[in-house]
């Protein structure tokens, strides 16, 4: 299988803070690959080396066979950010905002690039709005949508789900599945566990500086001690409760 | 890589357009880069000006290039603001992550800045023409006036581009322009510097504002500007290729 990325020994300290103490993993080609960690553990940083915002201190890291700190651009070619914070102009409308992007991917056709993706992403009827009056899971979805402009092999989501409501989440999920189905390489960062759990093809954990496990689900749960048979009443969750509510209202 | 400097001005382009639009859509911009100059000029004019002796019998001709300058002090301040929150809310890191030259997106903000004081200093000069205000300046002392202002607005850009990059809050980001707005009150832009106590005369006359002032004035009601004209282009140049380096390095500590 190809590679699209290929990190090795990768080290970055900030100051006396040394975040990455020489970090190893690969991303094959159409996978989903997600990073675990808990706050400040380093995972927007590996995000930040990978695609090309920050320089490594040590190691080496690959994406699409280029090297991030000698050939950036080619690197840039081939990958989109969506980082934490839903980056979106909030000043201008959903289409001009998916528009502006088209045109500095250079793309022949900028308009009718952005009424596709806002078709994909039920924005059409937003479209002509300021972003500023979307909410929370709008602008997650245009965001998203501004990444896939120019249809980049390889698509980096930085925890693209903190801070969207249940709804939201789930409209995120549904998205990055279809994005990989369709052959595009995927790397989420979380630390939500159940969102590694329903899209990744491998789990990787990062913890102090280290990667401590990097395996399948499947593996990952036969390093834990094999599954006792207990009997439990099944109750439901309130996420489960509010989804349940929430969809007889929309049927009624 | 070649493409990337082939598009160059193509995605310059677009970061002005972006920029543009943002400017036409916050109504506050409009209002305090053209219409508090304007208010100013009225009440200098109508309110104070009759008891200020300048030794000019128009004061209009007298005040206009001070609040020009005003006008363009306050103007650079949204450059600012605008730059740090393009910072704040990641989308200068999706520029970045793109196959784009990275000066792009500053240039943009720069060009956007020169583009937005001339619209307001062609207002002003407007305002300024209903309420008196004559020159029997030629084509080419005009040209010079153009040039003046657009290094003067150069040089604070720059200046605001390094306020933008660094500052910690938006306060920050904009609280430096206020004693840029302030500079013109102690120089020869709304009274002659005679009238003042001789410390804050020695500042006044001193000062890139006066001579900026005074070159202006010169070229525009057809007297000879002497010297004042080029210290005037030293001080804008100076100021410029100092802001500059600063402001480039701000950048590159922000993006790689």
């Amino acid at each position: 299988m190809e590679k699209a990325i290929q990190v090795n020994g990768l080290q970055k300290s900030y100051k006396k803070l040394h975040v990455l103490k020489g970090i190893d993993f690969e991303v094959e080609k159409g996978s989903i690959f997600a990073l675990l960690g808990s706050n400040g553990a380093g995972k927007t940083t590996i995000v930040r080396i990978l695609t090309t915002l920050l320089k490594q201190d040590g190691g080496t890291a690959a994406v699409n066979g280029f090297d991030v700190a000698t050939k950036p651009d080619y690197v840039r070619q081939s990958i989109s950010l969506t980082g934490q914070f839903a980056a979106v102009d909030e000043i201008l409308t959903g289409r001009e905002n998916l528009i502006m992007i088209a045109r500095l991917r250079h793309l022949t056709n900028p308009r009718q690039v952005a009424d596709d993706l806002l078709k994909r992403f039920s924005l059409t009827e937003a479209a002509d709005r300021r972003v500023f009056s979307y909410s929370g899971g709008m602008r997650r979805r245009l965001d998203i949508a501004m990444s896939l402009v120019g249809e980049p092999q390889l698509i980096f989501l930085d925890e693209p789900t903190t801070g969207l409501d249940p709804e939201g989440r789930i409209e995120v999920w549904k998205t990055v599945k279809e994005l990989a189905g369709g052959g595009t390489t995927v790397f989420l960062t979380t630390q939500y566990l159940e969102e590694a759990e329903q899209l990744a093809d491998r789990i990787a954990i990062l913890h102090e500086g280290k990667i401590i496990a990097n395996s399948t689900l499947e593996e990952l749960k036969k390093l834990f001690p094999p599954a006792k048979v207990e009997y439990v009443e099944k109750q439901p969750t309130l996420e489960e409760i509010f989804l349940a509510i929430i969809g007889k209202k929309e049927d009624e | 890589m070649g493409t990337v400097k082939k598009y160059f001005f193509n995605d310059m382009g677009v970061m002005v357009g972006r920029s543009m639009r943002h400017i036409f859509r916050s109504v506050d911009t409009i209002i305090t880069v053209a219409i508090t100059p304007i208010a100013m000029m009225l009440l200098f004019v109508y309110v104070l000006g009759g008891a200020i002796q300048t030794g000019m019998d128009n004061y209009v001709n007298y005040l206009l290039p001070g609040i020009l300058l005003i006008a363009i002090a306050s103007g650079i301040s949204y450059t600012a603001y605008r730059l740090f929150m393009d910072l704040q809310c990641g989308i200068f890191e999706r520029f970045h992550s793109m196959p784009i030259a990275r000066s792009a997106a500053l240039w943009g903000h720069v060009l956007t800045s020169l583009v937005s004081n001339a619209i307001s200093v062609v207002l002003i000069i407007f305002v300024a023409i209903i309420m008196g205000f004559r020159s029997s300046a030629g084509v080419l002392p005009w040209l010079a006036v153009v040039g003046i202002l657009t290094l003067f607005t150069l040089a604070l850009t720059w200046i605001a581009a390094i306020a933008g990059l660094s500052a910690k809050s938006v306060d920050g980001a904009v609280a430096f322009s206020y004693p840029l707005i302030f500079l013109p009150f102690i120089s020869s832009a709304f009274v002659p510097t005679e009238s003042m106590p001789s410390v804050v005369r020695i500042f006044a006359e001193n000062q890139p504002v006066t001579s900026i002032v005074e070159a202006i004035r010169a070229l525009l009601s057809g007297q000879p500007v002497g010297n004042d004209i080029w210290i005037a282009l030293m001080w804008c140049l100076g100021i410029l290729i100092v802001a500059y380096l600063f402001a480039m390095r701000a950048y590159k500590r922000k993006a790689v």
